[in-house]
């Protein structure tokens, strides 16, 4: 199973397999990994799964949608490398992903 | 050290247990729930989950782990029956009984049935907790005619996921548009337009008399005429689950009395979700079927329990999935509220604000983000706004206020 690195608003690392198909989001949430709140549940509905992706893995996501563009417009220290978590869909060739969680999601 | 108890295993009860573990409270809590399965979300259902693209593990909000983290004692598959207020007890169906210092309520809300003749034929649906949808889906495999009763948020994302099965559809709604209760006309008309395009049957203004068959389903009786059917799915609303409350003879009145810090009457007990009925942001007293009312909700309630009184007073949010569209709603709109449409519904890609007393109090965004999220911030600011502004597609919405 691909593996994620979630790393926290403090630093602290944590890395954990999630199956591929899930979300980057679904992966934090099923692993007790910290600082995605994700409230409507992956809908794209409410910008609480905010994530900043390791530079290096950027250009390997797909694009984002209009929608996950304009919702992440809102959310909190919006920064170049901002996506919303729910809507990266974890393959293969994302095993290593490294994602750095906000201080806050509201 | 003081125990708690949440009566309600749904998106309320499990964020009172996130909640009151993260507000540092460290008695025992336990939780039970009366459907045999974790806390999981209720939205998928009649989308993702009915249409087989989202398997049933994903449905729940928290791991296994995750309860056990928290050192939270889960019972599913027991309803709560009776709470002991002189006692501080909560006795359960299987004989239990749990003791508790502080008493959530989160016993959410159930559907309407609906009683007229022929209500318990076989092939007759409701939709609201995994079990329905897991008997729902195969029955959409076999049929190839299904009547909708109510052309609610329930009826519409079913008939959308129907068509998708190439099942013919028709919808059979009462009043004179569909999600009547939740949209203002114009998002109504948009709706109904795009499902008849998708090939859906409306009959409106047009009340269901009986269901035909002798033990399945063979059709729906409604405005004297009888309309072939192989299966039924009824969506008229939801019925609020607070006869515990009322038995213990906590106040209820379509839902349960609680304050601003979601406390009700007894200082040791307090309710959240679906099953309260609350002051608004307005003022009105009113009660909120939705995801974000259950999470705020038991955010305050748990706040409350561990002597952090908040009040509860976030813009109320709500969103729908049909076809290609989503559909996102912030604040309460009133029949007075002046409504500023901005963008053309023949896009696919519009807004309907509703200002009252020159400010934004609702706006309800179809495939538009930025309408939607600056709207609920609007919303929350009471910010006074130039309708003529909000109207004008050429000025972004960042730059509207």
């Amino acid at each position: 199973m691909p593996k994620i690195r979630y790393v926290d608003h403090d630093g602290k690392e944590r890395e954990v397999e999630v199956a591929a198909g899930l979300s980057v989001m679904e992966g934090a949430v099923k692993n007790l990994v910290p600082g995605i709140d994700a409230d409507c549940g992956g809908a794209c509905a409410c910008a609480t799964c905010h994530v900043y992706v390791d530079e290096a893995w950027l250009s390997k996501l797909d694009p984002k949608s209009d929608m996950e563009e304009t919702m992440l417009d809102f959310a909190q220290e919006l920064q170049p490398n901002s996506r919303l978590s729910c809507q990266i869909k974890v393959t293969p060739e994302l095993d290593g992903l490294t994602v750095r969680t906000p201080k806050s999601q509201h | 050290m003081e125990r708690v108890v949440i009566i309600g295993g749904g998106q309320a009860g499990c964020q009172a247990v996130a909640s009151l573990r993260a507000e540092g409270f460290a008695g025992p809590i336990a939780m039970v729930g009366d459907e045999p399965y974790a806390p999981y979300q209720r939205p998928p259902l009649s989308k993702t989950y009915l249409m087989g693209t989202m398997e049933r593990d994903r449905l729940f909000l928290k791991p296994d782990a995750f309860y056990a983290q928290a050192d939270c004692q889960t019972i599913y598959g027991v309803p709560a029956v009776s709470i002991n207020r002189d006692a501080k007890e909560v006795a359960l169906a299987d004989g239990r009984v749990l003791g508790y210092d502080k008493l959530l309520i989160a016993t959410g809300s159930r559907v309407r049935k609906i009683k007229i003749p022929g209500a318990d034929l076989s092939g007759l649906h409701y939709l609201r907790s995994i079990a329905d949808v897991d008997a729902l889906r195969p029955a959409f495999q076999s049929a190839k005619t299904l009547a909708v009763v109510g052309g609610g948020y329930i009826g519409l994302e079913v008939a959308a996921v129907a068509r998708k099965y190439d099942l013919s559809v028709t919808v059979i709604e009462a009043l004179d548009r569909v999600m009547a209760r939740a949209v203002s006309r114009p998002v109504s008309e948009f709706y109904e337009k795009v499902h008849r395009e998708a090939g859906v049957v409306f009959h409106m203004n047009t009340a269901v008399e009986g269901f035909e068959g002798r033990d399945h389903l063979t059709g729906v009786r409604a405005g004297g005429r009888v309309f072939a059917a192989d299966i039924a799915l009824v969506g008229i609303g939801v019925v609020p689950n607070c006869e515990i409350a009322q038995d213990a003879g906590l106040e209820c009145e379509d839902g349960i009395r609680v304050d601003k810090f979601c406390a009700t009457a007894d200082p040791a007990i307090f309710a959240a979700g679906d099953c309260t009925r609350h002051h608004g942001r307005g003022g009105d007293l009113i009660r909120l079927e939705s995801v974000q009312n259950a999470i705020d909700q038991a955010k305050h309630a748990a706040l409350a329990m561990v002597g952090k009184p908040t009040p509860y007073g976030e813009v109320p949010w709500f969103w729908s999935d049909q076809y290609d569209l989503k559909l996102q709603i912030a604040g309460l709109a009133k029949p007075d509220d002046r409504i500023v449409m901005r963008g053309d519904p023949g896009s696919r890609k519009f807004a309907v604000f509703h200002l009252r007393a020159g400010a934004v109090a609702a706006v309800e965004a179809v495939n538009a983000a930025p309408e939607y999220m600056i709207g609920r911030k609007l919303i929350a600011d009471a910010a006074p706004v130039a309708p003529e502004r909000l109207a004008d597609t050429a000025i972004p919405m960042k730059n509207i206020v």
